[in-house]
């Protein structure tokens, strides 16, 4: 493995998961680690089951249960305990929704459409889950909003609705909403592919910065290969829910090995 | 029977009114029982195991697809002769009109908590909320500026039904116009015509301010 941190436990570690929706088999029987503090970004075509990647970890989605996981996998683990399944009995099961409550609480989201609370103010954005989720005093979670609000360049707009800022800083009202509750892994997908172009260097700077300043996991799906290449340990190539190929970003960037990759990646920098 | 008499009117007025004072009773109730019963359906819809949600779609749909006026008198017969022959007709019929106008107010809700993109819930769930925040903070308020001039509109027909329970003693207009009727055989012209004013003095600002909330609704933050 090429990431730094393989000789500790992997943070995450997709087991032969497998993913359906309805007759179509997106995920079939994938398998990857991903190590503490590993910043990976997931490139691919349309389609290739990134999106559904990351909504797994954040369990939107849930896996396509294999019989006998304890012998056939299918389980997802994160900080080195079943993810989507529960250990029962000394067996793994199916994790239940008060399980998956539990667990997913170390793991945060940004979402392409940024999807804040827009009848809340940006302050109440940021704070709402400090307070009613990890349990924080009111007190402590404004002091936090307004620190991680000032990070991301958005003192100013704590008393203004989601609908009076433009995208990009509701992106970054996102951002820091989710770093808020302290997140072992983030997940970021395509966060700025919703943006006017003149709005993507800020969100990405913001991005940066955190990637600089902190260790959280962070799995990143995106077509801005320059970030990619800045910001990641590793890359990993998807098509149709396989790994065609993954490296670090120079080598994959630079000289991709598969035709796929290739072919990829030269439709990407076309754009 | 002969033309308006405006003395007749002037007799059968403070009748028509106190008829009116009872529609107005009857509708704050019933209106109190569909706003709240068809939220806490709509949500039920949405929440509650299929062993619940299933049987109380059908009770619902039944509801919407049956007379008001068959309600009213089956449950009047039925309680009166099975459970309680005390209970009034002013009771029965609110709570049978506000049960009948929760079947719709659960669809306007539903509407509108449907009409709320999934990224809301998402963005929840990626948060941890408790259900009860999720609901509280998120869902229902998005829903609330969807649903309501919708539910407005509902009660207002509802109000326009009340004397529907005329048909089981609800003393209602036309219950006092009816009662004129008996004693002097005449007042009909006048006291329909008055019972009709007062319905359109009341329910023309009430539709005024709902058309006036539909725009304030539209032009807020979210
Ligand atoms: N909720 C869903 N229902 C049905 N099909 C879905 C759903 N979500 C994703 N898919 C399908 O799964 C495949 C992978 O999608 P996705 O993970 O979004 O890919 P990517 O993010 O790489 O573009 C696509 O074919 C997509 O149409
Ligand atoms: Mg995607």
């Amino acid at each position: 493995m090429l990431s730094p941190t393989t000789d500790t436990d992997p943070i995450i570690r997709f087991d032969r998961v497998n993913k359906s929706f309805g007759d179509l088999d997106v995920l079939k029987g994938l398998s990857f680690e991903i190590g503490a503090g590993e910043r990976v970004t997931l490139i691919g075509p349309s389609g290739s089951g990134k999106t559904t990647i990351l909504r797994l970890l954040m369990t939107l989605e849930l896996v396509t249960p294999v019989k006998d996981p304890d012998d056939n996998g299918g389980v997802i683990w994160v900080e080195g305990k079943p993810y989507s399944h529960m250990e029962k009995g000394g067996k793994l099961h199916v994790a239940s929704e008060r399980y998956l409550r539990q667990r997913r609480q170390k793991v945060g989201m940004v979402f392409q459409q940024f999807n804040l609370f827009p009848n809340m103010k940006v302050l109440r954005n940021v704070t709402e889950a400090q307070v009613h989720t990890l349990k924080r005093s009111k007190e402590e979670a404004e002091s936090k909003a307004r620190e991680l609000l000032d990070l991301v360049g958005l003192s100013d707009k704590v008393d203004n609705y989601p609908n009076q800022l433009s995208g990009g800083q509701q992106q970054r009202v996102a951002i820091a909403r989710a770093l808020a509750m302290d997140p072992d892994i983030l997940l970021l997908d395509e966060v700025t592919s919703a943006l006017d172009p003149e709005l993507v260097a800020d969100v990405l700077g913001v991005l940066r910065d955190v990637a600089d300043t902190t260790n959280i996991t962070m799995l990143i799906v995106t077509h801005e290969m320059g970030f990619a290449r800045d910001v990641s340990n590793r890359v990993m190539m998807f098509d149709q829910g396989v790994i065609v190929e993954e490296d670090t970003p120079d080598k994959i960037f630079s000289d991709p090995q598969e035709v796929r990759t290739q072919d990829f990646l030269r439709a990407v920098l076309a754009e | 029977m002969n033309g308006w008499s405006n003395e007749i009117a002037s007799e059968i007025f403070p009748m028509v009114l106190e008829g009116f004072w009872t529609v107005l009773k009857v509708t704050f109730v019933a209106g109190i029982l569909a706003i709240g019963l068809g939220l806490v359906v709509a949500i039920a819809e949405q929440t509650a195991p299929a062993w619940v949600r299933r049987p109380l779609s059908g009770l619902m749909q039944f509801i919407r697809n049956t007379p008001l006026l068959v309600q009213a008198l089956f449950v009047w017969y039925t309680t009166s002769l099975y459970i309680n022959p005390e209970w009034s007709a002013f009771a029965v019929g609110s709570v049978v009109l506000g049960l009948h106008y929760a079947s719709y107010t659960s669809e306007s809700y539903r509407a509108g908590i449907e009409a709320i993109p999934p990224g809301q819930w998402e963005a929840a769930t990626a948060l941890s909320l408790p259900a009860y925040r999720t609901w509280g903070v998120v869902i229902l308020p998005q829903m609330m500026r969807r649903s309501t001039a919708a539910v407005a509109n509902w009660i207002i027909a509802m109000f326009k039904e009340v004397p529907v329970l005329f048909a089981i003693g609800v003393f209602e207009m036309i219950a006092q116009v009816d009662k004129y009727q008996g004693l002097h055989y005449a007042g009909a012209l006048e006291g329909y015509t008055i019972a009709g004013l007062l319905f359109l003095a009341a329910s023309y600002p009430v539709a005024v301010a709902t058309r006036r909330l539909e725009n304030r609704l539209a032009k807020s933050h979210y």
